[in-house]
């Protein structure tokens, strides 16, 4: 594999225990611990975490809008601090928060952050990015008059203005409804497709799952695990499987004591748990199951399994760390 | 340097000016008007000559001095503190840009604006008090030396204030009785001598003294010493926001 397009070696930061206002003391606050993290080229990297996991503040610091305590950033190949110019212009960031001048029109203020980046401007390439966003129709509309979908689709143009090779998103999906949000993932695939690299954080764990090649996820200022999404719920997923029965049972009968069997409250269904992650034969125990139930006399009308989804892994993980 | 982020700030500050031309150019030409009406004409034909200069004219370069200070000041730190305060400020420090780019775009913005204001109550006043102008060159090195430095002034308050109450503070206390009593209305020979001597610690007597100088080629103190004052402050401001980039002071944590 190629060299990652971010490395982040050793990473600390601490805020000063300063108020807004730097009169109170309100005591130092360690938002990242011992960071270490690479990004591979054209991957849709997800970095998961509780709030206040120290997301934010991760983008904040490749970004240069705080900061590093300790450590370095490397941003293809090049020091986020001493070469920030190479390091920054490499970089599109979609912050959380939409934030932007309510009375300035999208077409202005999408050109002024391509000016901003260094670039000469090139209208095509402006038009291209708010066609693919579709807010071609908008362009002359003022900020403030815009939906908070379509801001945010602003926000993301602004970031595509200077033709970045990393797109940071953080939570680009929060406070959207479904639509818009299967449209964005829909805009972020096509950015991938084009080679373009892809780090965002979110809450919505379904959209890591559904989006992401690789999840960090990262907890109280550390990453605790960086996986393949696919790998991730193979490794750490259970699976279930519910078997509805003809004849309710009252309690499970000892010849199926060796599995690990619950019996539903009314009876009529039992819930098989095993892990699905075993390449060995019947190691998951359905077969053996089957057949003991069988001997057992128990009818089965209907089964079906469900997998763990990385909700339920992901709550496990944190609650383990804490 | 790269121009075009210089561009893009100084253009996008010049539209902002253009979207609010009432409240950013046309009520200060205004507001300085109604100085020239009541002083100048009204209440300044009753008021004797001061060197040579009737009463009207002789506060021109002073009330131009006035506006210049407030408005570069409240232009400035505007400029930089509403972003500061929407949150779009993200932008620009995760721009590839160096601080130097950023202060010459926010602050060439402000100082342009000034000037331009400048010129036009030099215009106004035209219509109301006879005006010369004794050494054009200077009045313009000296508007806008003023305009820039205090335009520096303006950015450090906006990075300094966390509320919209504080941005109005440094203008109100500070800049308005500085100027008032900075020899604006008067020449400060006709203060006692105890008050003469507490002046010349007012930095702006130095500047509306200079200013009235190229008009009329009267001044309260050396020309000479006007330059070096000015000239200090733009080099203390340039310090100030030199460090306050180096330390990320309000604006990186």
């Amino acid at each position: 594999m190629s060299d990652p397009i971010i490395r982040i070696e050793g990473l600390d930061k601490i805020y000063a225990g300063k108020s807004g206002s730097g009169k109170e003391d309100v005591g130092s606050f360690q938002a990242l611990r011992q960071v270490d993290l690479s990004i591979e080229r054209g991957e849709i990297f997800a970095l998961l975490g509780p709030n206040g996991a120290g997301k934010t503040t991760l983008i904040s610091v490749v970004c240069g809008l705080a900061s590093p305590t300790r450590g370095t950033v490397w941003v293809d190949g090049f020091d986020n601090v001493k070469q920030y110019r190479d390091a920054r212009e490499r970089i599109g960031l979609v912050p959380q928060e939409l934030t932007n001048e309510a009375f300035e029109t999208v077409w202005n203020t999408v050109s002024f952050s391509r000016g901003l980046f260094g670039k000469p401007p090139n209208p095509k390439h402006i038009e291209r990015v708010l066609k693919s966003l579709t807010l071609w129709d908008k362009r002359h509309n003022r900020l403030m008059t815009l939906s908070g979908g379509m801001k945010r689709r602003v926000l993301i143009a602004k970031a595509l203005s200077h033709e970045p090779r990393i797109l940071f998103l953080d939570e680009p999906t929060a406070g959207v409804d479904v639509e818009l949000r299967r449209e964005m993932w829909e805009v972020v695939r096509e950015l991938r497709d084009q080679g373009v690299t892809i780090i965002l954080t979110t809450h919505y764990i379904e959209e890591a799952e559904e989006m992401a090649d690789r999840i960090g996820v990262i907890n109280n200022g550390e990453v605790i695990l960086v996986e393949e999404t696919n790998a991730l719920i193979e490794k750490l997923g259970r699976k279930q499987l519910t078997l509805q029965l003809f004849d309710p049972l009252d309690s499970i009968p000892d010849s199926l004591a060796t599995f690990e069997l619950a019996l539903s409250d009314t009876g009529e269904e039992l819930i098989y748990s095993y892990e699905s992650s075993s390449k060995q034969r019947d190691s998951s125990g359905i077969s053996t199951l089957l057949r003991a139930l069988e001997a057992a006399g128990i009818g089965v009308k209907d089964l079906h399994t469900r997998q763990s989804s990385l909700e339920d892994i992901f709550v496990d993980l944190v609650k383990e760390r804490a | 340097m790269n121009l075009y982020p210089v561009r893009a700030i100084y253009m996008s500050e010049m539209a902002r000016t253009r979207r609010t031309l009432l409240q950013s150019i046309v009520s200060p030409v205004i507001s300085t008007s109604l100085y020239f009406v009541v002083f100048g004409a009204a209440i300044g034909s009753r008021i004797e000559e001061i060197g040579g200069i009737s009463y009207g004219a002789f506060i021109v370069p002073g009330l131009i001095m006035l506006m210049l200070l407030t408005q570069s000041v409240s232009n400035a730190s505007f400029g930089i503190f509403f972003p500061k305060f929407s949150g779009s400020i993200y932008e620009l420090l995760s721009a590839p840009i160096s601080y130097l780019e950023i202060v010459i775009g926010y602050v060439g913005a402000a100082a342009s604006k000034s000037v331009l204001l400048g010129l036009l109550i030099l215009l106004t006043s035209n219509f109301f008090v006879p005006l010369e102008v004794a050494h054009p060159v200077w009045m313009l090195l000296f508007l806008v030396l003023t305009a820039l430095t205090f335009s520096m002034l303006g950015f450090i308050i906006g990075i300094w204030a966390d509320g919209f109450d504080k941005l109005q503070l440094v203008p109100l206390l500070v800049i308005t009785p500085l100027t008032f009593l900075g020899g604006s209305f008067y020449s400060i020979d006709m203060l006692p001598p105890f008050w003469q001597g507490v002046t010349l610690l007012n930095p702006v007597v130095y500047l509306v003294s200079g200013f009235r100088w190229s008009f009329y080629g009267i001044s309260d103190v050396s020309v000479v010493a006007s330059v070096v004052v000015i000239s200090l402050f733009l080099v203390g401001c340039l310090a100030m926001i030199a460090w306050i980039f180096r330390t990320g002071y309000r604006l990186k944590p």
